[in-house]
């Protein structure tokens, strides 16, 4: 390795200093704020019963690992929304190119899509329950619900920007529509779809979320309704927290995907 | 030299629901085996609409375009199509790019492979067989381009502004490297482009288009002294200017 130059040496230390003030504010942000809460709770600023402490909420969290009735909870969460996760990116890329390949029926369908997408879908979850029953599958259909008409409209919005001359090039080169989605459509749109599926795992959170407020038996949205209605305050707010943790896991484990992809 | 490519009566027009647009109207011409033909006109006038319909992109509303006797559609010649950008896909590599046109027609076996292997050799490629397009510089990427199409052994080659996207210098170079390896190769070639210098510096023939609906308003031929003929070179020759200033003409004259 070369010599750094002064000049370059003091940009690197000035860069280094202003990431390492960054990650020191950053931290104490957080400790300040659950400092503040646990003191103006412990003073009796506040009502500890209402609106509860850090320490209390970590106690909640240490007895419910204990009997492992958290895990049991998360992992139910977890997992409806990553089968939703799932079923929104592949009928959200099947539908897109269906609605790229057919002219005819993107327009037809076109009016319809921006209905569903602009419904709040919290109205259909109990037509759900009604249809479907208190179970899963429920759940599951309604953070489908949640994710997928704006998926399938931002992706075909997305294919239907693909670089003409791109396309007249596959045709030149003798190649069938086939050969324009295998060979441009789906490459290009990589990182289009990858974009998507960080919006969509959050969307399904949501959308799982709905589902367990209205049926469920388990899972950190059963947890929070129960919580609230025998005003468990401790345990509300630990869900909320691990939800908070949850939806950021997700979102990283994307962008991790995203950074190994492009 | 054998009449390879021959248009006749050709006319085409775009219909959107505001109205119709006529881009050619009656266009007719020959373009010989292995000559290097080139038409310019006014940016707007339809060439790139007779090249769509040239590599049959497009199907004409009337007139025949005929391949060595036969209809375009009956014929089995393949046409080779370079355009304005290079379009090497970014996720693919180099090798990958110049092979895919022998990969969507089925055709890549151990022979084309080698056959492939030998033309990025000669072409200077093939230290850059698993680069990403973006690695290479402009001349190189549209020689990988050229090398793409020229793989699928075209009977004619037909070039887009093939050299406008890239900047002056790499142009000039460029321009040169591949109407050379066109030509080396005897290759048919139709090119377009709104640049007279660079028609007059690579072909034998030039048809001159009136603006839209395009006519043929007239052909120049063009021929070098031997030492003057490489494209870099014509633009040195004597005759450069006369030659530029009789396309100029043709191109300003309205009847």
């Amino acid at each position: 390795m070369s010599e750094l130059s002064r000049s370059q040496q003091d940009y690197l230390a000035r860069e280094r200093q202003h990431r390492a003030q960054v990650r020191i504010l950053r931290a104490m942000v957080l400790v300040l704020l659950l400092a503040l809460w646990e003191l103006c709770a412990r003073l009796g600023i506040i009502d500890s019963f209402i609106f509860s402490s850090p320490v209390k909420v970590w106690r909640c969290f240490a007895e419910m690992a204990g009997d492992g009735s958290i895990f049991c909870h998360i992992g139910v969460t977890l997992f409806e929304t990553l089968i939703s996760f799932v079923l929104v990116v592949a009928v959200g890329v099947a539908a897109a190119v269906a609605l790229w390949g057919s002219r005819g029926l993107s327009e037809v369908l076109e009016p319809y899509l921006v209905m569903l997408n602009s419904l709040p879908k919290s109205a259909l979850a109990p037509l759900l329950i009604v249809w479907m029953g208190n179970n899963m599958r429920t759940i599951i259909m309604a953070a489908v619900s949640v994710a997928v008409f704006g998926s399938i409209l931002t992706l075909h919005t997305g294919f239907m920007q693909t670089d003409p001359d791109k396309i007249r090039l596959i045709r030149s080169l003798g190649g069938t529509k086939k050969d324009i989605l295998v060979k441009v459509l789906i490459p290009s749109s990589v990182p289009l779809i990858i974009s998507n599926m960080k919006v969509n795992v959050g969307l399904c959170l949501v959308g799982v979320i709905i589902g367990e407020f209205l049926s469920a038996k388990a899972g950190l949205g059963y947890l929070i309704i129960y919580a609230s209605q025998v005003f468990k305050m401790d345990m509300l707010v630990m869900s909320i927290v691990i939800l908070c943790i949850l939806s950021t896991v997700l979102y990283q484990a994307i962008a991790a995907v995203e950074k190994r992809c492009l | 030299m054998e009449t390879k490519l021959e248009v006749k009566d050709l006319c085409y027009s775009y219909h959107t629901l505001e109205g119709e647009t006529q881009a050619l109207s009656e266009l007719s011409f020959d373009v010989k085996d292995g000559e290097f033909f080139a038409v310019v006109g006014p940016s707007g006038c339809g060439k790139s609409t007779l090249l769509s319909l040239l590599s049959g992109l497009m199907e004409p509303e009337k007139g025949e375009i005929r391949i060595d006797g036969t209809d375009r559609k009956d014929s089995d010649a393949v046409i080779g199509y370079m355009f304005q950008r290079d379009h090497l896909f970014e996720w693919r590599t180099i090798f990958s790019n110049v092979s895919l046109g022998l990969e969507i027609q089925h055709r890549f076996d151990d022979k084309a492979r080698e056959e492939l292997m030998g033309m990025l050799d000669t072409y200077g490629l093939s230290g850059f067989l698993n680069a990403r397009p973006g690695q290479l510089s402009g001349g190189m990427r549209q020689r990988a381009a050229l090398i793409r199409t020229l793989a699928l052994k075209p009977d004619i080659l037909l070039l887009d502004e093939p050299f406008s996207a890239l900047d002056y210098q790499t142009r000039l170079e460029v321009c040169d490297d591949i109407s050379t390896i066109i030509r080396t190769r005897r290759k048919t070639a139709v090119l377009i482009t709104h640049d007279l210098s660079e028609a007059i510096s690579v072909a034998d023939r030039i048809l001159v288009l009136s603006s839209r609906p395009a006519k043929v308003k007239g052909i120049v031929e063009i021929s070098f002294a031997p030492e003057f003929d490489r494209p870099l070179a014509r633009r040195n020759a004597p005759e450069f200017s006369s030659y530029f200033n009789e396309l100029w003409k043709e191109l300003k004259n309205d009847e």
